[in-house]
């Protein structure tokens, strides 16, 4: 357990010492607040139209709050997409382009010790972006009542959803020594996972259809965004995560057959 | 201490060693000689366990490599060819990281990243990022880090190479003081580097082990030919003829010539001092002796002799 410790601090340091975890937290909380003021600009217009509505149809409930949470941290679904690779690429590629993988894979420390190391690095700075959303979430606790359970779920899916995202990344980062080569992969690979959504809109057969529905890494956020809590989402995304560290974890076991 | 046995590595296309064998005992410094590409680097990669092999066992300390490598890892301190530094960190966040991962127990950590530190001289950059030192730094960074835990047994994989002659000098010193209390593998080709600082020597080319003995032995057995270099004065076929027909020459050949004197480089048997023959055949036969040179072979010519000679075959 300490010898993970000492990985994943010696990661964290190594993100906050480069350039890397600065661009991307300011590019993260400059996007995520951009999106949430066009979110919530666009939701008070709603609100106005309604209004209008109502005064001609009668009132209609409207969940303001929940729909601006809905709207915003579904946006940073699609944001992390384009981060997580950023956080990913380097985690094993720079250990081999360095040569440090030899030190790491001769010191006392299994693989596993080493792949869960480097895991829960990514995943730490992960939830230090997935963190900074609170800004504006709280800020409507501030403003408005919103209903914390679907907020609550939807972080859990964001959650889940950010273990996956990172898992993937590590396993094509133990693939090259190029950082860059890995961020293009990990964005490619999880690209593919999330437009098989498209895809299946155009299947023809309905068994396919729910075949690459299922695939779509966006499609089970959808649940948790609306507050439902449902276990084959929670198992896709943690199947997910599993696999890929699988694939990593032998991934490693390979590349010391090939030195 | 390490007793390696038939050790094979094959790869997809090529065989990196094969059935390499050589046991190493507690305090003896082992210098593994070779060309380039000769499996040096393999060898010692298996040993510490960062890649398997394809066939045969490693043990160090009785622990087999492949079964308990966690138990083999704890025993050795590895300096890779490239030394494996974060150049983000710097020198002594570098060895508590390395502290940390080899197991030191928390409440030692400062203590023994200090003692590395002094035992190569590099406590006046430890606040300095790794990235800025000098080729030697990092070298010496590299060799602090294989040191810490203080491991019974240390595996250099070319611990000299890129240094300054002063440098290089310092890290031999270093080297030799581990001997004793480590057991120490040291990889190199360069030749004046085993002949000062190891016990013993394995000579390894094209992935297979050609010699083992140690440096003394090693020059006495491969001067295979006693060479003797004479310059004489009369008629170079005759000279040749009559000292080719002497007991105990193998070869007679002339290496160049000066004013009506020659010289001729003589090869005897191993072990035979033909050197008082020689002269009392030359004098005997009325030719002018100049010069009478015994030149034993350096280690650099048995190793050029040892791994050129398959090629010949």
């Amino acid at each position: 357990m300490r010898n993970i410790l000492a990985i994943i601090e010696r990661e964290l340091r190594a993100y906050f010492t480069s350039p890397i975890a600065y661009v991307v937290l300011t590019i993260f909380v400059f996007l995520s607040g951009l999106f949430f003021r066009s979110i919530l600009a666009q939701v008070l217009q709603m609100g106005l139209m309604s209004q209008l509505q109502a005064q001609q149809l009668g009132p209609r409930a409207m969940d303001m709050p929940g729909m601006i949470t809905r709207g915003f941290l579904s946006t940073m679904s699609v944001i992390l997409l384009f981060v997580m690779p950023m956080l990913t690429m380097g985690l094993f590629s720079e250990e081999k382009k360095r040569g440090t993988i030899e030190l790491l894979l001769t010191a006392p420390l299994t693989d596993l010790q080493v792949v869960l190391g480097k895991f829960f690095a990514g995943v730490t700075f992960f939830i230090i972006l997935l963190l900074t959303t609170w800004i504006p979430t709280g800020m409507l606790y501030l403003y408005s009542t919103p209903a914390s359970g679907p907020i609550l779920t939807a972080y859990l899916g964001l959650l889940l959803y950010g273990l996956a995202l990172t898992a993937i990344g590590l396993f094509i980062s133990t693939l090259t020594e190029n950082q860059i080569i890995a961020a293009v992969l990990s964005f490619g690979t999880i690209m593919v996972l999330w437009l098989v959504d498209v895809l299946a809109n155009n299947a023809e057969s309905s068994t396919s259809k729910a075949v690459l529905t299922y695939l779509s890494i966006l499609s089970h956020l959808d649940d948790f965004m609306k507050g439902v809590l449902s276990t084959s989402h929670i198992i896709f995304y943690m199947s997910l995560m599993l696999v890929a560290l699988f694939l990593t974890y032998r991934s490693i076991d390979s590349l010391r057959w090939r030195g | 201490m390490i007793t390696v046995e038939n050790l094979t590595k094959r790869y997809a296309t090529k065989t990196a060693i094969e059935s390499v064998s050589f046991q190493v005992e507690k305090g003896e410094i082992l210098g593994f000689l070779g060309p380039n590409g000769a499996g040096k680097t393999t060898t010692m990669r298996i040993v510490v366990g960062f890649m398997p092999a394809s066939d045969g066992t490693v043990r160090v300390d009785g622990f087999d490599v492949f079964e308990n490598p966690l138990d083999v890892r704890r025993r050795i301190g590895y300096l890779p060819e490239n030394p494996p530094l974060y150049p983000e960190m710097t020198v002594a966040g570098y060895l508590r990281f390395v502290a940390k991962i080899k197991g030191v127990p928390k409440e030692k950590i400062g203590a023994e990243v200090k003692r590395v530190m002094e035992r190569v001289s590099i406590t006046d950059v430890q606040e300095r990022i790794i990235a800025k030192l000098s080729k030697g730094y990092k070298q010496r960074v590299g060799l602090a880090q294989a040191l810490i835990g203080d491991p019974p047994v240390m595996i250099l994989d070319e611990p000299t190479i890129g240094l300054d002659p002063k440098q290089i000098h310092e890290v031999r010193e270093l080297i030799k003081g581990l001997a004793g209390n480590h057991t120490v593998v040291l990889s190199t080709h360069i030749l004046p580097e085993v002949e000062q600082t190891c016990n013993r020597v394995v000579i390894i080319d094209r992935g297979k082990i050609v010699a083992i003995d140690t440096p003394q032995n090693l020059r006495f057995q491969l001067q295979g030919a006693e060479r003797v270099f004479m310059e004489i004065q009369g008629p170079v076929p005759e000279i040749t003829s009559k000292l080719k027909a002497m007991p105990g020459v193998i070869d007679v050949h002339t290496v160049g010539s000066n004013d009506g004197r020659h010289r001729f480089q003589i090869e005897g048997e191993l072990k035979k001092d033909i050197r008082s023959d020689l002269a009392r055949t030359v004098v005997q036969s009325g030719w002018g002796l100049y010069e009478l040179q015994s030149a034993s072979m350096s280690l650099e010519d048995i190793f050029l002799k040892l791994t050129t000679a398959e090629e010949r075959e």
